[in-house]
């Protein structure tokens, strides 16, 4: 067992620990924070993937809404920030079958994908990994589609929310 | 002589053949070298903020017309000192209800945020803690772990004053980072690239020359991202008692305190490195310790500048503050990126590789983007003033009622 593998171990163990707390937590606000630890061992899942862009939009991206979610957190939940209600409703095993249900099928529908068990292939060496996913993401024969799309979702979000929070006058 | 050329790496290398000739496994001695030399740099940092509290207590007096520290030592120089004492020893307090591991957690959140950043300052060509190919964007993401960490503060305390002075924070910050995002993608498409030591190594030309106006927004929306004069709302006495730090005592204020100095300076050092060609200088190459020396007389111009904007200018209301940025950088920021953009890219297409007609191209982009921006403020003024100057209906006093 080399070193990376260690640190993958370690790092898989953080984020589903944190992940399971994320759920089990009693308080939003610490649902928040676990969620904070679980997205962050991602993070160093993709540093050991050499994919230092993913990892630095990852911290960026989620660890940063965080801080918005937060407020949500306490803006929209109970007065009183030691939450003393029940975390369960009537439905929790026909969740939990289901949850289970689900990730028996996408385990199964995985390693039936040939590259499931396949090591980690190593980078071209001197290849810029950073400039050829930027043009994989123009070229019209890898990803344009789907970032062109991904884009106009996104301004018509911003365009939706804009429009929510207009006050006519 | 070795040593006097590039004191750095030539301790680096001599520590690792130190430990090399105990038999230590080459890859478990480069990791201890590399750990210690990232303990070396953020101990660095933080020492360094002894120093400029210092000084920025001196020129705060010195604008002030006040003579400042001037007791403990030459100039009182050790003034920090006998405050760091005072400040160990001071007692922790944690108020009832506080959600203690969060309370806690929030000023070392805070403080590493800031340390973090200096993983990827370049101090000479090859004294770099480690030159990610994604830099600029590695800055951005480290501001959001800041963020988390006054809010982590804000909330933990128990007290509404934290919350709200927290709220504020977060809404400013976020709202900031747009702009600066913004103008911190046009060194990237200036330099092809968006690692720091590599944006350094691509300024022949100083990208303050090549568009000033990225500059001076980054500047400018950094100032708000750490959360001083004019932009410090965070810590409002009137409104917010002291914002997210106000229960917190001892050295864990502490820790919030030398966290805003030594961002202050980070950012300093950052503006130095993105805009004013950092290590650069002549013969920094052949001499790295000159170019340490460059980068240093840099970073303490631009923090020379932050200080006097700090002490000069009146703080600004939270409206006003949101306006600044919703209304003016970010559209400024969005046309400077595009107009960058398209002038790089028809000088690519043209071929056209001469550096002056760079320079001319795109500080005169620069310059007509400020011009027309002053041309609309202007015009804005005056119908403002227009309106202003038109006949009110005048108040009259009503009538006393005639009393029989």
């Amino acid at each position: 067992m080399d070193v990376m593998q260690i640190i993958f171990f370690i790092f898989a163990v953080i984020t589903l620990v944190a992940a399971f707390l994320v759920v089990t937590a009693k308080s939003l606000v610490h649902s928040a924070l676990w969620l904070v630890l679980a997205l962050f061992g991602v993070a160093v899942l993709y540093v050991s993937l050499d994919a230092g862009f993913f990892a630095a939009a990852q911290v960026l991206i989620y660890i940063g809404a965080i801080a918005i979610l937060f407020i949500f957190a306490v803006m929209l939940t109970r007065k009183d920030i030691r939450d003393t209600g029940t975390q369960q409703n009537r439905t929790w095993p026909l969740a939990a079958v289901l949850a289970v249900v689900l990730f028996v099928g996408l385990f199964f529908i995985l390693s039936s994908w040939s590259s499931f068990t396949m090591e980690r292939p190593d980078l071209v060496s001197g290849a810029d990994a950073l400039s050829n996913l930027g043009q994989a993401l123009v070229s019209v024969n890898a990803y344009l589609l789907p970032f062109e799309l991904a884009s106009v979702l996104l301004v018509a979000a911003m365009i939706g929310a804009i429009y929510v929070s207009l006050t006519k006058k | 002589m070795e040593f006097l050329r590039d004191p750095i790496t030539f301790i680096g290398n001599w520590l690792e053949g130190l430990l090399l000739g105990w038999n230590i496994a080459p890859g478990v001695a480069s990791a201890l070298v590399q750990l210690l030399g990232a303990f070396v740099v953020g101990t660095f940092s933080l020492a360094l903020v002894i120093f400029t509290i210092w000084m920025e207590r001196k020129i705060y007096a010195r604008i002030q017309d006040r003579l400042g520290p001037n007791r403990v030592g030459p100039w009182g120089i050790f003034q920090t000192f006998p405050d760091m004492i005072k400040i160990f020893t001071k007692e922790y307090i944690t108020p009832d209800g506080a959600d203690k591991v969060v309370y806690n957690l929030a000023p070392i959140l805070t403080v590493s945020a800031v340390i973090l950043l200096w993983a990827v300052i370049p101090f000479a060509p090859k004294v770099v803690g480690t030159d990610v190919n994604v830099g600029v964007l590695y800055i951005v993401a480290i501001g959001a772990i800041g963020t988390l960490g006054i809010i982590m503060a804000g909330w933990s305390s128990n007290n509404k004053y934290a919350l709200f002075g927290a709220f504020r924070t977060v809404s400013q910050m976020v709202s900031y980072e747009v702009p600066m995002v913004l103008a911190l993608l046009v060194p990237v498409l200036l330099g092809h690239t968006m690692g720091i030591n590599s944006l350094v190594q691509a300024q022949s030309v100083w990208f303050v020359v090549l568009s000033p106006l990225a500059a001076l927004l980054f500047f400018l929306s950094s100032q708000a991202e750490i959360g001083r004069a004019p932009f410090d709302l965070l810590e409002a006495e009137s409104e917010l008692v002291a914002g997210y730090q106000t229960e917190y005592s001892g050295l864990k204020f502490g820790m919030f305190y030398v966290g805003e100095f030594l961002h202050a300076f980070t950012i300093s050092a950052l503006t130095a490195s993105i805009f004013l060609g950092g290590w650069r200088g002549p013969w920094a190459e052949q001499l790295p310790i000159l170019g340490v020396a460059y980068f240093f007389v840099k970073t303490f111009v631009v923090y020379f500048l932050v200080i006097v904007l700090r002490i000069t200018m009146p703080r600004l209301r939270i409206d006003q503050m949101l306006n600044f940025n919703w209304k003016f950088l970010t559209p400024i920021a969005l046309v400077l990126l595009i107009v960058t953009a398209l002038v790089e890219k028809i000088l690519q297409l043209l071929g056209q590789d001469s550096v002056l007609l760079r320079i001319s191209v795109h500080l005169g982009m620069n310059l007509l983007i400020i011009w027309g921006t002053v041309e609309i403020l202007r015009r804005m003024a005056r119908k403002e003033r227009q309106r202003v100057g038109e006949p009110r209906p005048v108040a009259i006093a009503p009538q006393t009622p005639a009393s029989d």
